[in-house]
């Protein structure tokens, strides 16, 4: 049985590739799934915790974060496209006109 | 070993009442979408809204005289006297938010939200929609979702539930600022920005309970409290779960650092969902944050007391040295919201939770700051709906010049939300910042509160400019002040009568905030 911390710096390694790839990023669909990379690290933590406790709950957490994974893409699609419709661009630099 | 034994769960009507009321209104709200005809929408979701709150807080304020508490649902939610005083601010300042949603008049017959916010602006399918009179009445059931949101947040038990709750209050409000029917560019580039950094803070907050799971081997609140005093293992786990929690919900009550979608999202959202943010989101994130500092966290406080007191002073300090060069209204707002998270972040830091008999713990004296800061902001947001130009609302301050000899009516009721806003005496805002800074002095802090009152002294400047450009410039061309419906008004004359109640009677709302005490554990 591989040691449960290997799987915890896997989840802090690929956060940490999604919190970059948010920061660096221009398109907002990436930096969108950049921030899906984040979750899903998470998950990976919630399922070693459970290893690690010998309980559930952190498994069952997985599978909330999953549906609100869900409905947050439902929105923040609706959002970008609705973007993306006006300007014809995704560009997080495009979007400029509220710095004053 | 029956893996699939299966244990209905046993939920407290009665005392869920109030939450379980705002959510199912929501539901009906989303049907009634679906069934009604266009004309008959705006008045059944309004009364549907308007009714759902009151009966909402009705059994609020009588579970509460019954003295109904407790770990409900399971241990997911825990209902005790601050989840009470907090609910009940909720509820009253959603529903006069939700007032100055159902504002028709002063924009032409029609509400402040887009006749159709799925088509191009500019585009022929706009233009149609907006002659048909067509309006989006699904910010009632939204705003519904985002207050029934909020609610679970600030009582949530377990950490689990504590996330659920953030996002079912942040998308519909994700939403909401996307829906202006004026400067709609602006509106979807704010809800395009709240949106990404909303997720990507919120991804920090999921990762900080990860963290703090891994570490205790539960959710609930008061499990990490004993796996924390009995430090079983890995104190960098703890610290940081407990730094990413922080970011998630110093993210929502917009501190420094994580400040900078708070004046972009002020001025792009539509202004009454505005002055919903401004108010209950805050309220809710505060509630939340003292609830996980205080009843999980608090064998750790000798680490997060510093960390958030250096928090407390940035905020501060950046606060209120954007606002002093701000030139629009709701960013001037928007940056006085941000110091203001400062000052409530003081009595979190000084944690005093055990006071002599009669004074105020520090979360009482943070509830009180919430309830004088809430009536304000609601006021003053309700007024900046009303100060229009032949385009819509005018939100630059040239155009607010003289004001007062166009309406004082409206000019002094602003004047003195800002009076309220600077901590003035007399007002809500000065009892309140007297409270948070008390408490933070009691918790050993006299440093913050002396940075903190220098604040607030220079604070009041840009305060006071509001009133001199008000009161003291030649009035400006081209703006003047539409006439509002009781919609508006109400909100704004409720507002100015309890800034002003709270300021030269508070002992009332106070007696009721120390009544409440402190957080369940």
């Amino acid at each position: 049985m591989m040691n449960p911390e290997n799987y915890l710096i896997l989840a802090a390694i690929l956060f940490s590739i999604g919190a970059v790839g948010v920061l660096v990023r221009r398109n907002a669909l990436v930096a969108f799934m950049c921030v899906e990379l984040m979750l899903n690290a998470t998950n990976i933590v919630l399922v070693a915790g459970s290893h690690i406790h010998g309980g559930l709950d952190g498994q069952v957490a997985t599978f909330f974060v999953m549906v609100v994974a869900a409905a947050e893409v439902v929105v923040g699609l609706a959002i970008i496209v609705s973007i993306f419709k006006t300007r014809r661009s995704t560009s997080v630099d495009d979007a400029n006109l509220l710095k004053l | 070993m029956t893996v699939l034994e299966f244990a209905a769960p046993v939920l407290e009507w009665r005392a869920l009442a109030p939450i379980l009321l705002v959510l199912a209104a929501g539901c009906l709200g989303i049907l009634l979408e679906a069934v009604l005809p266009h004309h008959l929408r705006f008045v059944a979701q309004m009364s549907l809204v308007l009714a759902s709150v009151v009966l909402s807080l009705a059994f609020l304020v009588i579970n509460w005289f019954r003295g109904i508490s407790g770990v409900l649902a399971m241990g997911s939610i825990t209902l005790d006297g601050p989840a009470y005083f907090l609910w009940g601010a909720l509820l009253v300042f959603g529903a006069l938010a939700f007032m100055v949603f159902s504002e028709r008049r002063v924009n032409g017959g029609v509400t402040a939200f887009a006749a159709s916010a799925a088509a191009v602006p500019g585009s022929v399918e706009e233009a149609e929609s907006a002659r048909a009179g067509r309006e989006h009445t699904e910010v009632f059931p939204l705003g519904l979702f985002a207050l029934g949101g909020m609610m679970v947040f600030l009582a949530a038990s377990d950490l689990i539930t504590l996330f659920v709750a953030l996002e079912v209050f942040s998308l519909p409000l994700y939403l909401m600022c996307a829906m202006a029917r004026r400067r709609r560019l602006l509106s979807q580039e704010a809800a395009l920005k709240y949106f990404l950094l909303g997720a990507f803070s919120s991804g920090f907050f999921l990762m900080g309970i990860a963290l703090l799971y891994v570490y205790s081997g539960s959710f609930d609140l008061a499990a990490i409290h004993d796996a924390v005093t009995a430090s079983v293992f890995g104190e960098g786990l703890l610290i940081a779960g407990l730094a990413l929690l922080g970011v998630g919900l110093l993210f929502k009550i917009g501190a420094v650092p994580f400040h900078s979608w708070t004046p972009d999202v002020y001025m792009g959202a539509p202004t009454p969902v505005t002055g919903f943010m401004a108010i209950c989101t805050k309220l809710a994130a505060v509630g939340a944050l003292l609830r996980v500092f205080y009843v999980a966290l608090d064998g750790e406080r000798w680490t997060w007391q510093p960390l958030l007191a250096i928090i407390a002073v940035l905020t501060m300090v950046v606060g209120i040295t954007a606002a002093l060069t701000q030139t629009d209204i709701k960013r001037l707002l928007a940056y006085s919201s941000i110091a203001h998270a400062g000052f409530i972040l003081t009595a979190v830091v000084g944690a005093s939770q055990i006071v002599p008999a009669g004074q105020a713990t520090s979360a009482a004296s943070i509830m009180f700051y919430l309830a004088a800061y809430g009536f304000a902001t609601i006021g003053a947001f309700a007024l900046v709906t009303m100060v229009r130009n032949p385009a819509g609302e005018e939100n630059g301050l040239a155009g607010w010049a003289g004001l007062a000899r166009k309406n004082p009516a409206v000019a002094g009721l602003m004047a003195l939300f800002m009076l309220s806003f600077a901590g003035i005496p007399l007002t809500g805002g000065f009892i309140g910042k007297w409270a948070v800074f008390t408490a933070a002095w009691r918790g050993g802090y006299w440093w913050l509160v002396i940075v903190a009152a220098l604040a607030s002294l220079v604070g009041a400047w840009f305060y006071l400019r509001v009133i001199v450009v008000m009161f003291g410039q030649e009035p400006a061309k081209g703006t003047f002040v539409g006439s509002a419906s009781a919609w508006t008004w109400i909100p704004v004359v409720i507002g100015a009568v309890a800034t002003l109640w709270l300021g030269m009677l508070p002992d009332s709302v106070m007696q009721l905030a120390t009544f409440a005490g402190t957080f369940l554990r």
